[in-house]
């Protein structure tokens, strides 16, 4: 084995993109989870978005493109999932995890012809000089652009919800519903707003990792990140900053576990290949010691019914 | 006279086989404090939702300062200058005062500017309040405050409370009295809803009684006796309750330094409380909601177990047992919560029989239901307490909360315990009904049951108990005798004014 065949610079560049998909996935479901819904269907609508994106990329030649069309198919899907909790009030769960198989099955359905095909590549953001600087050069100033999105939303999420009015009537809604609905706000609305952003960051994290990470489009390449997201958003206690802390964790051990694997380490591929989820989870366990931030209304069906 | 604040003419809402309002007509003057009287369902809370905007009339018009008011929504309600306190739902438990207050404004300044605010007017009120405090951790009168506190922001015409005194101290309602008096004389009206006549005889100058939706009468309350207005309201002749003098018999049930957490993180543990009960008594437990009754009562149930040697009964030890085996041995338990809690809401009256029933009624035979028998004892509960419903195989949801109330009492009563546990029996009980459950209570102690009523009601704890306590962020007072204890007294007992120490520092 040869630990030094492990360039750190490379391992730290490697691990801002490995969580970038978690950290759109992840932030979408927390202002969801905020308004007081349980969305569980974020893997589906991640794979709706790597194929609307890995498509529209290739077609258009336009990976930005690709990107704006990922959104709109996480949207669009997040749609149904509200259509059906919101309209005819349908069990949460049900319809997350419902949503979850459609989205894996559409999405190969549309994804037949792309298999083994390259997308156009996404250029690097354009520091001038910066990107000369030895070492944090290559580390923080070498990705594309959705990279620095990921991080920018997460900024704007906790602005928002710490200090904006909209942040305040989102919170209201999620902790209690009839409260809110007796103050006068749109609680369908606003939690139907909340739900589509939601499928808009999960599908941009998809096109993520079909048009930037792997890239490529296989079946089911989402591969189970959208379950971390929602462990993520519970084990983050809904605060954005832990949120980011979360998925760089994650994406630091995937990173580190396929340079191990690189490196030849005498331990079963199979362990470091569930490394990344047991230690993510327990740090996060940890750190949720507190629980009582969860919104109060989450999960519950909202009834205008006086 | 001067030109009507509000005047309200015809208005008529009906909702699917019932209708909520029908042709109501009535004119608040500014500066009036007007009180609207009725019994559960009698359409005061549509009323009111119509003129803050909530619901929309089918027919009948509205007018304000002579001109016409629709409020399509609360927020054209508030700004044209209405502003409602709620009875509940309407605060957020996680988040703190100012947040809450904000989320009613429409142009809510930034908070720290909206803090200063919140101190000033409370001053001005005499309604302590910290701006910065997490909604969860007050009590209820201070969640009231907030509310009241979130009106006045918005320079308010005409002030909407419903049923605000239901959960405060009688300080309390010292407090809450001062200031709407002082708001009426700067010429705030006031539309008061309850069902306490003698504080509406206090504090209001006119009423207007609502009966099935209809207005039935007005009054002047400070002529008119409390009873009169209670048998407005009614439409019939009320029954007082009798009970006979008698000496309890032996203790039944034994309580020594009962500690218990709570098991929700807004909840309140219950720390110290000692108590005996005997047979043939009435225990009153007074006390604003929120400092520990829930928790008494289940810990009393068998819901939460104790620590050992804690609760007693007779000679056994029953501390650890569940709510199974208390019930063979004859403790049973009616909770708060009618729906979810007392009942399963999607089960029928025969499946709820069945529930608490199987035990004492030999309802169960080596694990096999008895269904024909589980029927007849629903419509033994029915007959006796008179439940109106089309018949057992009706589910709990579908009744209405008073009937429903009268099927969750009866169900224990006829289980013939010997210790009954009852949280809130009247709650939402309409006046007649509600005296039957009590007249119901009282003939089981007289039949030498011992029985602990938990109760926000003071003038029902007056009437029926024995012995009255209150519970105080946990802790239960030494019982003492009813019978002579004075409303400061027991205003005392209950923790006086919550939160007023704040205002002095």
């Amino acid at each position: 084995m040869d630990l030094s065949a492990i360039n750190p610079v490379l391992f730290v560049a490697g691990f801002l993109v490995a969580a970038t998909p978690l950290i759109f996935a992840a932030l979408g479901e927390l202002v969801v989870e905020k308004s007081g819904v349980l969305n569980l269907g974020v893997e589906g609508m991640m794979i709706m978005g790597a194929i609307c994106g890995f498509a529209t990329a290739v077609e258009t030649g336009s990976p930005m493109l690709g990107f704006a069309a990922a959104a709109a198919g996480g949207a669009l899907l997040s749609l149904l999932f509200a259509f059906l909790t919101q309209i005819t009030l349908a069990n949460q769960v049900a319809s997350g995890l419902a949503l979850t198989l459609f989205g894996l099955g559409f999405s190969a359905l549309l994804g037949q012809s792309y298999v083994g095909i390259k997308p156009p590549r996404l250029a690097e953001v354009n520091f001038g000089p910066l990107h000369d600087i030895p070492v944090l050069g290559p580390v923080l100033f070498s990705h594309d652009i959705m990279l620095y999105l990921g991080i920018a939303m997460v900024i704007a999420v906790w602005v928002m919800l710490k200090f904006t009015r909209a942040g305040l009537i989102l919170r209201a809604v999620g902790e209690s519903h009839d409260a809110a609905h007796a103050l006068g706000y749109k609680v369908v609305r606003i939690r139907t707003l909340a739900i589509m952003f939601g499928g808009a960051c999960a599908g941009l994290g998809g096109a993520y990792i079909s048009l930037i990470r792997v890239p490529q489009w296989t079946e089911g390449m989402t591969a189970g990140v959208g379950w971390i997201a929602l462990a993520l958003v519970v084990f983050a206690s809904w605060k954005p900053w832990r949120l980011l802390l979360g998925a760089y964790l994650f994406g630091g051990i995937t990173q580190l576990q396929l340079n191990l694997q690189g490196a030849g380490v005498a331990i079963p591929v199979e362990y470091l290949a569930m490394s990344p989820y047991i230690i993510t989870i327990l740090v996060l366990v940890v750190l949720s010691a507190d629980k009582s931030s969860a919104p109060a209304s989450l999960g519950r069906t909202f009834h205008a019914s006086s | 006279m001067t030109a009507p604040l509000l005047a309200l003419s015809g208005l008529t809402k009906a909702y699917p086989g019932v209708v909520a309002n029908d042709d109501v007509s009535l004119t608040i003057a500014p500066g009036e404090v007007h009180a609207l009287l009725g019994e559960n369902g009698a359409g005061k809370s549509t009323l009111v939702k119509m003129i803050y905007g909530l619901v929309k009339p089918d027919s009948g018009t509205m007018q304000m300062h002579g001109a016409a008011f629709h409020p399509s929504e609360p927020r054209a309600a508030r700004a044209a200058g209405v502003g409602m306190v709620f009875q509940h739902f309407s605060l957020f438990d996680a988040l703190s005062v100012a947040e809450n207050i904000a989320l009613g404004m429409e142009n809510a300044p930034k908070l720290r500017a909206l803090s200063k605010q919140i101190r000033d007017v409370s001053e001005a009120y005499g309604l302590p309040l910290s701006p910065d405090r997490i909604v969860g951790d007050l009590s209820a009168g201070e969640r009231q405050r907030v509310e009241i506190i979130r009106c006045l922001l918005q320079d308010p015409k005409l002030l909407i409370m419903d049923e605000p005194t239901s959960v405060l101290t009688p300080q309390e309602v010292e407090i809450l009295f001062k200031t709407l008096r002082k708001l009426s004389a700067e010429g705030t009206a006031i539309l008061y809803i309850s069902h306490k006549l003698e504080e509406i005889r206090s504090l209001c100058d006119s009423a207007t009684i609502l009966r099935l939706g209809k207005v039935v009468g007005h009054c002047t309350p400070s002529e008119t006796s409390a009873r009169d207005m209670a048998e407005m309201m009614v439409g019939s002749i009320l029954k007082t309750p009798l009970r006979a003098g008698k000496t309890p018999g032996a203790v039944l049930l034994d309580i020594q330094g009962l500690n218990a957490k709570s098991p929700s993180a807004f909840g309140m543990p219950l720390r110290d409380i000692s108590v005996q009960v005997r047979a043939g008594e009435v225990l009153g437990i007074g006390g604003v909601a929120g400092n520990g009754q829930d928790e008494l009562l289940a810990a009393l149930s068998g819901e939460q177990p104790s620590g050992a040697g804690m609760i007693r009964f007779k000679d056994h030890d029953i501390s650890q047992l569940g709510p199974i085996a208390r019930r063979a041995l004859g403790i049973l338990a009616a909770p708060e919560e009618r729906l979810g809690h007392a009942a399963a809401p999607d089960m029928t009256l025969t499946e709820n029989a069945m529930l608490t029933g199987a035990v004492r009624e030999n309802l169960e035979r080596g694990g096999m239901l008895d269904w024909p028998a589980a029927r007849r004892f629903a419509e033994r509960i029915i007959k006796e307490f008179d439940v109106r419903t089309p018949g057992p195989g009706n589910a709990a949801r579908a009744l209405s909360g008073g009937n429903l109330q009268k099927f969750v009492i009866g169900r224990e009563v006829l289980q013939r315990p010997e210790v009954l546990v009852v949280n809130q029996p009247t709650w939402g009980v309409d006046a007649s009904a509600a005296a039957a459950i009590r007249q119901a209570l009282l003939d089981l102690a007289e039949n030498g049951a011992a029985v602990i009523v938990i109760s926000q009601d003071l003038d029902e704890l007056m009437e029926i108990s024995d012995r009255f306590s209150a519970l105080n962020e946990g802790r239960l007072s030494e019982p003492r005798p009813a019978q002579g204890l004075t409303v400061d007294e027991i205003g005392l007992m209950m923790g006086g004014a919550h939160g007023m120490e704040v205002a002095h520092v």
